[in-house]
C-alpha cells in the first residue's frame, strides 16, 4: 500500500471536458490493492471513460459486493454515489436502487467470485431482467481478497500458484450473460485500455443490462506460468473480434475506415457504436451466432475479446414494469398514498 | 528511437535542473533535503564546495536555477533556492574545522592573481590547499572586489563578507597584498610566476556623452564609481530629487542606496521599455516597492543647469515599432520632450572592461572588441601561463559565474604546472544509488508540498530606509526555510527503468500524477521519429528542452516504455505501484572535480 497521497498537481496541459473537469476529478482515493493489480487498471479506464463521456460525477451511482474487485469504487469516481454491499448482493441492491431512481447511470463492479460463486443467482436474474446497468466482472480467476482460491471462472485444468490442478470446469461469464438476455455483452482485457475504454463507454450508454467480462491479472496468486488469466496468458492468446469507437452525438464524425470494414449501430441515446471488424466472420448482432463463436474459439484456448453482442433497441426493467417516468423517490406523498378510493378502484380490478 | 536505457551522467544531470542551470553545477536538492533535515552545516558545506560564497551567495546571487526550477513548471513558482542557501549560512555551526588543512608543504609553484574579487578567490581556495605559492593583488585596501564594491551593505552585510573571504585566506599560502595595484602584466610575468590569473572585473563604468555633461559634472555621478565611493564610506549624502538613469541591476542599486542617503524623489528612467529592462525582475519589484518609479520609453537628450548647477535632464519619448525584418526599435514618437528637474543623476547605463595595464607586445592578443582572446573551456589566454576569469573574461556577468570561471581556471592552472593538456577536462564525479527503504518506503521524503512559494520577511520600509547599513531582507526563519525546503521536488532522485522487469501491468502509466509515462509503438531513429513519439504520449511532450526517457523493446509487446521527464514530481509513486520493481527511484549525485589530484590524467 501506498502511504502517501496522490500529489494534487497534474500536468499543467491537462485536457478538461465539456463540465470544466480534468479526468483526475474523475479519480477516487489511492488504491490498497497490489501494485499491478488488473483491478487497478480497470479502475483507471472507468476513470478515462466517464471523463470522455463528459458525465456528471454526482449522477453515477457504483455499488459491489465483497473482493478485491468490489474493493475498487473507492478508487474511482470520489464524487459519485457509492454502496459497497454484502458478498455476493451487488445485483439486488443495484436492482432496488435503480428502481427508486431511474435517473443514475448504475455502475455494477463485482468479481469473479462475488458474481460466479455466492452471487450467481443475484448475477442472472439481474440481467435477465434488464435492468438499465453496466455490470462489469474483473475476472482474475480467484478469490484474490481471501488468498487466492480457484474462483468458479477458473479453467479447468490451469495450475494454482502452488501447482493444484483446477478439475472444475469454468464459468463462462460471456456465455452466461448471452444467456441469461443481456443487450450488450463483452470481454476484454485490463491490460488494454484501448479496447477497454470504448467498450466502458458504450456499456454506460446502453439502455439495459450491459456486461463486461474483463479478465484481470492477479499479481499476486495468478499470473505464474499455468495459469489462463496471466499478462502472458491473454496477451498470447487474445482474438479480437472487433475495434470500437464511441461516438457521442457531440462529437464530429469522422470515416476513417473503408465501407464493409465496419459496422455502425446507433444506440438510444443518440450515441454511435462503429465497429472496425477484424474478424470477417463476426456479426455482433446475433445472440445465437455469438455463442456457437465463443465455444468454437473456446474450444481452440482462444480468448475473444471485443464487442460480442449488442441490442441497440433494447428496453429495460422500467419498460417491462411500466414504471412511472419520474423516479420513484422523488415522487410526492400524494402520489405515493392515492387514497383508500384508488386502493377500492385495484382491489376492484383483481375480483 | 535513441535508447536512454543506459543513460549516461549527462542524461540525469539535465534532469537535476536546478543544477544543470547553475554555473558551478551545485547540488541543489542534496543541500536542500539537508536543510529540511536541519542538517545546517552539512548543507552549507555542499555550497562551499560548489559556489565558495554560500552566504553571499545567499543574498546576492543572480540565480539562474530558479527560472530552470522544475516546480516552476508544475505550478506557479520555483523553488526558493537562492534564499534557502541563505538559510544554510544562517544556521550553521562553526564549520571551520570542516575547511582543508593547509597544504603539508609547498608545491613550489607560484601563482599571481591579478584583482582578489570572487573569481581570483575561488582559484585561490582551490589552489592553496595543494601547496601552492599565491599571491593576490588588488588595487583596493580591501578584498572581495565588487561583492564589496559594489553590491551595497543594506543587501548584503560586510560581515558576511568577511567571514566568507576569511574561510580562504585563512587556509594558508595565500599573500594578500591589497592597496598594490598591478600596473604591468609585463614585469608581473618577469618576477617568474609559474601561472598568472587575471581576474580582474570589468571595472569602467560608462559614460553619457550629451550635452550639458560637463557643465553640470559635479552633480552627474558614474553609478558603479558613485556606488563604490558610498561602500568605502566616503559619501554618505545625496541631492533630495534624483534621477537614475538605466535599467540594470546597478540601477536598481543606485536608486535603493539614493533612497537610503536623502533621496526623497528618486526614480529610475530608462530608453527601453519595461519588460525589456536588464534587471532582475524581483530587483525592479524591491525598487517599486521602496516607492521609486521605473518610467521608461524615455531616452536622455541632455542635462540641463543653471550657474554650473545641475537643474534636470531632458528626455525624448520613443516607442517601440517593428521594422519589416520583425526587428524591434525605438523610434520617436513625436511627442514633445519633456523636462525631470533634479538634484542629482546617477548614470548606471552599462559597465566595460579596460586593460590599460596589459602591454600589447608580450603576445597575448585581443579581440575586435578589445577583449582578451580566452578558450571558452580552459580559461586560458594566447600566452599559455596566463588564464583569465570571471568579468575580465568575457563581460560583466555575476558572481556565480565568476566562481565557477575560477574552478575550471584552477583545474586549468594545475594542469599546466604539472605539464599536461589543460585542453583535456576532467569529468564530474557522480553516482546513482537506489533510495528503497522497503515496500514502500524511500530514503527520501517523497510527498510533495502544495504550498506555494513563501516570501522572504523584509524588515519594516521606513526602518530599512533609514540606514544604508540595514539588512533589509531578513531571510528565512528556520521554520519558513523548513517549509520552503518541502518544496523542493527531488529531481535528482531518479526514476530509473530496467526494461527486461516490466510485465506492462499500466500500474504506473494509471498513478502517475503527471502523465509522464506512456507505453507505445517504438518510433523511428530519427528526428521525425522522436516528434512522432512526442506526439503520440499520454501528454504531448512539448517542451523540447526537456528529454525523453526511453526504454528498449519490452518482453511482453515489443512496445517501447517513454517518459516524458518535463514536469515528473519524482513522487515515486510509478516505483511504489510497480509489482515487479522495474522502477526504481536512485539518487543521482554529481559533483563537479575541482583542481586536484583527481584532475590529473597521471
Ligand atoms: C552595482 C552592482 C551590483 C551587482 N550586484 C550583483 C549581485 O547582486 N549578484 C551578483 O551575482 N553579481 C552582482 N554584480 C556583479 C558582480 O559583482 C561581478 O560580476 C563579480 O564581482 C565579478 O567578479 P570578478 O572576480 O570577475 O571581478 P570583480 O569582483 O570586479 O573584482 C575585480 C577586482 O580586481 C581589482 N583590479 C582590477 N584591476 C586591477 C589591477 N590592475 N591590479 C590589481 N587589482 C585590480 C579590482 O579592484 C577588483 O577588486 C553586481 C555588479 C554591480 C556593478
Ligand atoms: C458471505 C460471505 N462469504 C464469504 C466471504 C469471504 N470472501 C470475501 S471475498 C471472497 C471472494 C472474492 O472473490 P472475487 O469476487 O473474485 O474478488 P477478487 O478479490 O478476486 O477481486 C470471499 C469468498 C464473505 N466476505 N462473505
Ligand atoms: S524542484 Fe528542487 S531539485 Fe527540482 S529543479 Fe527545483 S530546486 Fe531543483
Ligand atoms: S516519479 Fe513516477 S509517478 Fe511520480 S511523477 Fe514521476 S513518473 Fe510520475
Ligand atoms: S508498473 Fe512496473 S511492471 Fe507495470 S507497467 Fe509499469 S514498469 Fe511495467
Ligand atoms: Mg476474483
Amino acid at each position: 500500500m501506498t502511504y502517501i497521497l496522490k500529489p494534487q498537481l497534474h500536468h499543467p496541459k491537462l485536457p478538461t471536458n465539456g463540465l470544466g473537469y480534468t479526468r483526475r476529478d474523475y479519480e477516487g482515493s489511492v488504491s490498497t490493492l497490489c501494485a499491478g493489480c488488473g483491478h487497478d487498471s480497470i479502475s483507471a479506464s472507468i476513470i478515462q471513460a466517464c471523463f470522455e463521456l463528459e458525465l456528471p460525477p454526482h449522477r453515477v451511482a457504483k455499488l459491489s459486493g465483497i473482493g478485491c474487485s468490489s474493493k475498487t469504487p473507492d478508487y474511482f469516481l470520489g464524487n459519485s454515489h457509492g454502496f459497497n454491499t454484502v458478498h455476493g448482493r451487488m445485483p439486488s441492491v443495484l436492482t432496488g436502487a435503480n428502481l427508486a431512481n431511474r435517473d443514475l447511470i448504475y455502475l455494477g463492479v463485482s468479481g469473479d467470485g462475488d458474481s460466479a460463486s455466492i452471487g450467481l443467482g443475484q448475477f442472472a436474474h439481474a440481467i435477465r431482467r434488464g435492468v438499465n446497468m453496466l455490470y462489469i466482472v474483473e475476472n482474475n480467476g480467484v478469490y484474490g481478497l481471501t488468498k487466492g482460491q480457484f474462483s468458479a471462472t477458473s479453467d479447468r485444468g490451469s495450475k494454482s500458484k502452488r501447482g493444484v490442478v483446477n478439475t472444475d470446469a469454468g464459468i463462462d461469464m460471456v456465455s452466461l450473460a448471452l444467456q441469461m438476455g443481456a443487450t450488450f455483452v463483452a470481454r476484454s482485457f485490463s491490460g488494454d485500455k484501448e479496447q477497454l475504454v470504448p467498450l466502458i463507454k458504450a456499456g454506460l450508454a446502453h439502455k439495459g443490462a450491459a456486461f463486461i467480462d474483463c479478465i484481470s491479472p492477479c499479481v499476486q496468486f495468478n499470473n505464474h506460468q499455468g495459469s489462463t488469466k496471466s499478462f502472458d496468458y491473454v496477451r498470447e492468446h487474445n482474438e479480437a473480434v472487433n475495434k470500437l469507437d464511441v461516438i457521442t452525438p457531440r462529437d464530429p464524425i469522422h470515416v476513417d475506415y473503408r465501407p464493409g470494414e465496419t459496422v455502425r449501430v446507433q444506440q438510444h441515446d443518440g450515441s454511435i457504436l462503429s465497429l472496425h471488424k477484424l474478424n470477417d466472420l463476426y456479426n455482433p448482432n446475433s445472440r445465437a451466432q455469438a455463442l456457437g463463436y465463443l465455444q468454437a474459439r473456446q474450444a481452440r484456448g482462444q480468448i475473444v475479446t471485443g464487442l460480442l453482442f449488442v441490442d441497440p433497441a433494447a428496453g429495460d426493467l422500467h419498460d417491462a414494469v411500466g414504471t412511472v417516468a419520474t423516479p420513484l423517490n422523488q415522487l410526492g406523498e400524494a402520489e405515493l398514498v392515492p387514497g383508500q378510493a384508488a386502493l377500492e378502484r385495484i382491489n376492484a380490478s383483481l375480483r | 528511437m535513441q535508447r536512454t536505457r543506459e543513460p549516461g551522467a549527462d542524461y540525469f544531470h539535465k534532469v537535476v535542473d536546478c543544477q544543470w542551470a547553475c554555473p558551478a553545477h551545485t547540488p541543489v536538492p542534496e543541500y536542500i533535503r539537508l536543510i529540511a533535515e536541519g542538517r545546517y552545516g552539512d548543507a552549507y558545506m555542499i555550497n562551499w564546495k560548489s559556489n565558495v560564497f554560500p552566504g553571499v551567495l545567499g543574498r546576492t546571487c543572480d540565480r539562474p536555477c530558479e527560472p530552470a526550477c522544475r516546480r516552476g513548471r508544475v505550478e506557479d513558482e520555483p523553488v526558493a533556492i537562492c534564499r534557502l542557501k541563505r538559510v544554510a549560512a544562517d544556521n550553521k555551526p562553526d564549520i571551520t574545522a570542516r575547511l582543508p588543512p593547509p597544504a603539508a608543504a609547498p608545491n613550489g609553484k607560484r601563482i599571481a592573481l591579478v584583482g582578489a574579487g570572487p573569481a581570483s578567490l575561488t582559484v585561490a581556495r582551490d589552489l592553496a590547499p595543494l601547496g601552492y605559492e599565491i599571491t593576490v593583488f588588488d588595487g583596493e585596501s580591501k578584498s572581495a572586489g565588487m561583492i564589496r564594491s559594489q553590491i551595497p551593505r543594506f543587501r548584503l552585510p560586510e560581515e558576511v563578507i568577511d567571514e566568507e573571504v576569511g574561510y580562504i585566506t585563512g587556509l594558508g599560502g595565500i599573500d594578500m597584498r591589497l592597496g598594490q595595484r598591478v600596473d604591468s602584466l609585463k614585469a608581473l610575468l618577469a618576477d617568474g610566476y609559474d601561472a598568472v590569473f587575471v581576474g580582474s572585473g570589468a571595472p569602467r563604468g560608462r559614460d553619457l556623452d550629451i550635452p550639458g555633461r560637463q557643465e553640470a559634472a559635479a552633480n552627474i555621478h558614474i553609478g558603479i564609481d558613485w556606488l563604490s565611493n558610498v561602500s568605502f564610506g566616503h559619501i554618505d549624502r545625496i541631492g533630495r530629487r534624483v534621477i537614475v538613469l538605466g535599467g540594470g541591476n546597478t540601477a536598481m542599486d543606485c536608486c535603493r542606496t539614493s533612497r537610503r542617503l536623502g533621496g526623497e524623489d528618486v526614480k529610475v528612467i530608462v530608453r527601453s521599455g519595461f519588460e525589456e529592462m536588464k534587471a532582475s525582475p524581483w530587483e525592479k519589484e524591491d525598487a517599486m516597492h521602496e516607492d521609486i518609479p521605473i518610467i521608461n520609453m524615455r531616452v536622455p537628450k541632455a542635462f540641463t543647469h543653471e550657474d554650473g548647477r545641475l537643474t534636470g535632464v531632458v528626455f525624448e519619448v520613443v516607442e517601440a515599432v517593428f521594422d519589416e525584418k520583425g526587428r524591434r526599435k525605438l523610434m520617436p514618437t513625436g511627442e514633445p520632450d519633456e523636462h525631470y528637474p533634479c538634484d542629482d543623476v546617477l548614470v548606471a547605463v552599462g559597465q566595460e572592461n579596460a586593460f590599460p595595464w596589459i602591454e600589447d607586445d608580450i603576445g597575448l592578443e585581443f579581440d575586435e572588441w578589445h577583449m582578451p582572446k580566452v578558450d571558452p573551456a580552459t580559461f586560458q589566454s594566447t600566452l599559455p601561463n596566463v588564464f583569465f576569469g570571471g568579468d575580465a573574461a568575457f563581460g560583466p556577468k555575476n558572481i556565480i559565474w565568476a566562481v565557477a570561471h575560477g574552478h575550471e581556471a584552477a583545474v586549468s592552472i594545475h594542469k599546466f604546472c604539472h605539464g599536461e593538456d589543460v585542453a583535456v577536462r576532467p569529468p564530474p564525479g557522480a553516482t546513482l544509488v537506489s533510495q528503497k527503504m522497503g515496500i514502500h518506503e524511500w530514503s527520501y521524503d517523497n510527498d510533495v508540498s502544495n504550498d506555494n512559494r513563501y516570501r522572504v520577511p523584509m524588515r519594516d520600509k521606513k526602518e530599512a530606509l533609514s540606514d544604508v547599513r540595514l539588512e533589509v531582507e531578513l531571510g528565512f526563519d528556520r521554520e519558513l526555510g523548513l517549509k520552503e525546503a518541502q518544496r523542493c521536488l527531488n529531481c535528482d532522485v531518479q526514476t530509473v527503468f530496467a526494461d527486461k522487469l516490466c510485465i506492462e501491468c499500466d500500474a504506473c502509466v494509471d498513478i502517475c500524477p503527471m502523465d509522464c509515462i506512456t507505453f507505445t509503438e517504438d518510433a523511428a531513429e530519427s528526428a521525425e521519429g522522436e516528434a512522432d513519439l512526442r506526439g503520440r504520449l499520454k501528454a504531448p511532450a512539448l517542451n523540447l528542452t526537456q528529454d525523453l526517457y526511453v526504454s528498449g523493446k519490452l518482453p511482453g509487446t515489443g512496445r517501447v516504455m517513454a517518459k516524458d521527464e518535463d514536469v515528473c514530481l519524482h513522487c515515486g509513486l510509478c516505483a511504489e505501484r510497480c509489482p515487479t520493481g522495474a522502477w526504481d527511484m536512485q539518487k543521482f549525485y554529481l559533483e563537479m572535480t575541482h583542481a586536484g589530484p583527481q584532475c590529473l590524467s597521471r
